[in-house]
């Protein structure tokens, strides 16, 4: 395939025990042959660790939170764009993509590709919707209600069965086993992401996750389906092996068919002791384990590179089943200089400035 | 899923790992065990994987049978073969 020498801008910067998306995307777009450019980090905190990987990131620039309006984001990504000469940009955390999604045009006419749903597609699989969703596209997803007052949940054994998770709109799942827990964990969850909540009923069974790009028309441009082998107290998955499951593929098919999805998500899915496979969640982005797919044979971001670069990509559809990831924290030094340069000036720039 | 396709897409190593690439599941058997996996994934009736254990095994009498059945229980069990699949 054609040789790719662009700027690509990736977010997702933080790499905690709960990692951002955005190292394992550069990763996958690094480790593919026909990719010559540059890549651009983009973040939001002088600390992502993201930041201080000299080895994967050539340029980076703090970017302003989401709560400061698309305003303020639209005017850095211009001055970013001029700086750095960046052509494309792959945001992957869900707070910021409402913003992206919004300024599509506007990036488009400053000549910055992306490769993004819609705000329709991305509301159709928000949790509160996501049990309406399955039932018109034929997905089983476990019993949900939506509960913005804490007095519903004194109600909630007449609609579902407990254990069951009380989940934010946009993070966070705490499990609930009883009424007082769940009321627990209702001001917990609002107090932390705001309300409404989420109460969706436990499963309990294998976690099985799928990430995938569609295309935009209902298809498929690629999708390696991962069973999660090593699970922290976090409930993240630190292990896990690529699988040929044809029945989380016929999930993931029927998502895009139904939903017209245009990029990449991550499509989480339980499969049950009987062998019944449940929807629990549609991240509207690349999930932290991508870098699987680019190492099962299947270079997801490479792909969603050269789509939001205008090109053609034919569906992919082969992989190495068996392929695992293991994560693995280590600590990596930063210089004192490059943090002081991101912190005092919000960027910094290896090349200098534009190439 | 169709049983030929799941024996033909199981992995049995040399050291006698066997890997499900549907499942994710990874298992250990024995030389005995991954004889029989073998023959399965060859698609041999009953009768030629008896005596491909009695050749190769020098196992003989009702004890074979009971421990391919057992075997077999236990890759049924296990999701390596459908519930439904008898030799």
């Amino acid at each position: 395939m054609k040789s790719i020498h662009s700027v690509v801008a990736v977010t997702g910067l933080n790499a905690t025990d709960n990692p951002g998306p955005g190292l394992t995307v550069i990763r996958s777009i690094r480790q593919d042959p026909d990719f010559k450019g540059r890549i651009v980090g983009l973040a939001y905190d002088t600390l992502d660790p993201g930041i201080y990987a000299r080895e994967y990131v050539d340029d980076v620039f703090l970017l302003p939170y989401p709560s400061q309006g698309i305003e303020a984001l639209r005017e850095r990504l211009t001055y970013i764009r001029e700086r750095s000469g960046v052509e494309v940009i792959i945001p992957t955390l869900d707070s910021e993509l409402p913003a992206f999604m919004a300024l599509e045009e506007h990036l488009r006419a400053e000549g910055i590709g992306t490769y993004l749903a819609t705000q329709e597609q991305y509301d159709l699989r928000a949790k509160d919707r996501l049990a309406a969703m399955g039932e018109e596209a034929g997905i089983q997803v476990p019993r949900t209600v939506v509960v913005a007052d804490p007095a519903a949940l004194y109600k909630i054994h007449e609609q579902l069965t407990f254990p069951c998770f009380v989940k934010g709109l946009f993070y966070g799942a705490e499990l609930a086993r009883s009424i007082d827990e769940a009321v627990v964990a209702f001001h917990r969850v609002v107090a932390k992401w705001g309300g409404p909540v989420i109460v969706q009923e436990y499963v309990h069974g294998e976690e099985l996750d799928v990430v995938a790009v569609g295309d935009g028309c209902g298809g498929l441009i690629g999708a390696v389906p991962m069973k999660k082998t090593y699970i922290t107290d976090k409930g993240k998955g630190w292990a896990g092996v690529a699988i040929k499951d044809p029945n989380l593929l016929a999930i993931t098919r029927r998502f895009m068919a139904h939903s017209k999805w245009r990029g990449p998500c991550e499509v989480e899915v339980i499969k049950d002791s009987g062998g019944a496979y449940h929807l629990l969640e549609i991240n509207p982005r690349f999930p932290a384990w991508t870098y699987l797919s680019a190492g099962a044979g299947m270079n997801l971001p490479m792909a969603v590179v050269r789509l939001a670069l205008g090109e053609t990509v034919a569906p992919m559809t082969t992989f190495t089943a068996g392929t695992m990831f293991i994560r693995v924290a280590l600590d990596q030094i930063a210089r004192l200089s490059d943090f002081q340069q991101v912190a005092s000036t919000g960027e910094m720039l290896s090349s200098g400035g534009k190439i | 899923m169709e049983t030929q396709q799941k024996l033909k897409d199981l992995a049995v190593s040399e050291t006698g790992f066997v890997f499900d690439p549907h499942t994710g599941n990874s298992y250990n058997t024995n030389e005995t065990g991954r004889a029989i996996l073998l023959a399965l994934k060859e698609g041999l009736e009953r009768a030629a994987v008896v005596q491909l254990l009695k050749s190769d095994f020098e196992i003989f009498g009702d004890d074979l049978e009971r421990d391919l059945d057992e075997f077999l229980f236990l890759l049924r069990e296990n999701g390596v073969l459908p519930q439904h699949f008898t030799l």
